[in-house]
């Protein structure tokens, strides 16, 4: 065959490798089809490794009653037996070696997220005890006079009396 | 007559366009795929949500343990997981507000309408009034998934969806595909973000961060290949209810207690 028709088809092949080779560079060896299939399973293997690496903060209230066995038992008893440790008291982390987190929050608006009235008759909050937090005492607040582990309106008097 | 110049170029361009399809042949195996077909249904673990519309008080903890939890930044107005607010009156209108999301509650009985101010609702006028937490519904046809151009995103073999950081363009393709409104750019990474069920959590056999600050047991997240596990059981006996069933993309939250508010 002649010149004009091999070096075109040279350039051709030339610029295949190059596609192709970038591809071999570019693309990671674990991309492919993986569980669910070509439309959904398409991906990097490796990166579900790396989301299930991501650090857990919150360890949940039994990790905390592993050390605070009586603060435990004292809480299960109240109201507020189903409030996770850590939604006050901020979340684990590595506590106690690293107490990151460990910020209690005792500012009026973690109680009124809950306590905050709101007239809907029927539904679960509606039944909440709630106040308005406008005119309750507004400057103050709530753990000055509500104990929050304890919150029931006579252990409250109770405990101040003793 | 064609001379050199037209013929060389004429060449590259259909070489070119031959490449294309070339390269993609190694992925479309033909081999490979009819093998995973049958595989569609593999494993024992299915991961599935169950919301209780009834249990839910606004109080916000879910989205404040999901925005530490998942390195959501907490000031940004963007969240996985949100609360929505639905007030209906008894002339029918129905008053609809998430202010941040709900991450510190409702403490409020106005509705928060954004640019046109806060709306005042009588009490007195309430027919019914509910809160909807939502989040990702791990969709058995994710449409997010499909869109994405450079399979960034995916379905594991456990149902669940996750976004790969370091392959994502920021297209934004799949946020504007989901029907759910899920999705969103993360400010820090600046690719697409969405809730995976705390993946990291639910493989090492925890709970959610929201369903473990839950204080009133609204949110539940179970195995539906399991028929023992409680939450297939209310699932497969109770009445429940899904988003926007007539996308077709079969959500895997199941909402207890559903009003046909609920958009």
């Amino acid at each position: 065959m002649k010149n004009h028709v091999w070096r075109p088809l040279l350039i051709v092949l030339v610029v295949v490798c190059g596609i192709l080779m970038t591809r071999v560079l570019v693309v990671p060896d674990d991309f492919g089809v993986y569980e669910r299939g070509y439309m959904y399973g398409w991906h990097r293997k490796s990166n579900e490794a790396e989301w299930k690496s991501v650090r857990v903060k919150y360890k949940t209230a039994r990790i905390c009653a592993g050390c605070h066995k009586e603060k435990h038992d004292e809480i299960i008893k109240s109201v507020h037996a189903s409030i996770s440790c850590e939604n006050c008291h901020g979340p684990n982390y590595d506590h106690p070696e690293d107490p990151l987190g460990m910020n209690i929050d005792r500012s009026r608006k973690l109680c009124i997220r809950c306590h905050a009235y709101l007239p809907y008759k029927g539904t679960l909050r509606g039944g909440i005890p709630g106040i308005d937090p406008e005119k309750h005492y507004p400057s103050a607040e709530c753990v000055l006079c509500h104990i929050p582990h304890n919150p029931k309106a006579m252990n409250q008097k109770r405990e101040a009396k003793s | 007559m064609m001379n050199r110049r037209e013929f060389c170029k004429t060449t590259m361009i259909v070489a070119g366009g031959l490449v294309i399809p070339l390269a993609a042949l190694e992925v479309f195996n033909p081999k490979r795929l009819l093998a995973e077909k049958s595989g569609d249904d593999k494993g024992n673990v299915r991961w599935v949500f169950l919301v209780d519309i009834h249990k839910c008080v606004g109080c916000g903890f879910c989205v404040n343990a999901c925005k530490v939890e998942n390195e959501v930044p907490y000031d940004a107005n963007v969240t996985r997981t949100w609360v929505e607010r639905y007030v209906v009156t008894k002339d029918g209108q129905t008053s609809i507000d998430s202010p941040k999301g709900a991450r510190d509650g409702f403490t409020t009985q106005k509705i928060d309408q954004g640019h046109l101010g806060d709306k005042e609702i009588d009490p007195a006028s309430i027919a019914k009034a509910f809160f909807v937490p939502k989040l990702c519904n791990q969709c058995d046809n994710p449409a997010c998934v499909q869109v994405c151009p450079v399979g960034a995103t995916y379905q594991t073999g456990d149902g669940i969806v996750l976004v790969d950081r370091s392959w994502c363009i920021g297209c934004g393709y799949c946020v504007m595909g989901c029907p759910y409104g899920v999705r969103f750019f993360h400010p820090v990474y600046h690719v697409a973000e969405k809730c995976n069920f705390c993946y990291h959590r639910i493989t090492k056999g925890m709970k959610p961060a929201c369903v473990d600050a839950c204080p009133f047991g609204a949110r539940k997240i179970g195995n539906i290949r399991d028929p023992e596990d409680p939450v297939t059981r209310i699932i497969t006996s109770e009445q429940v209810n899904v988003l926007k069933e007539e996308f077709g993309t079969k959500p895997q939250v199941f909402y207890l207690g559903l009003s046909r508010e609920v958009k």
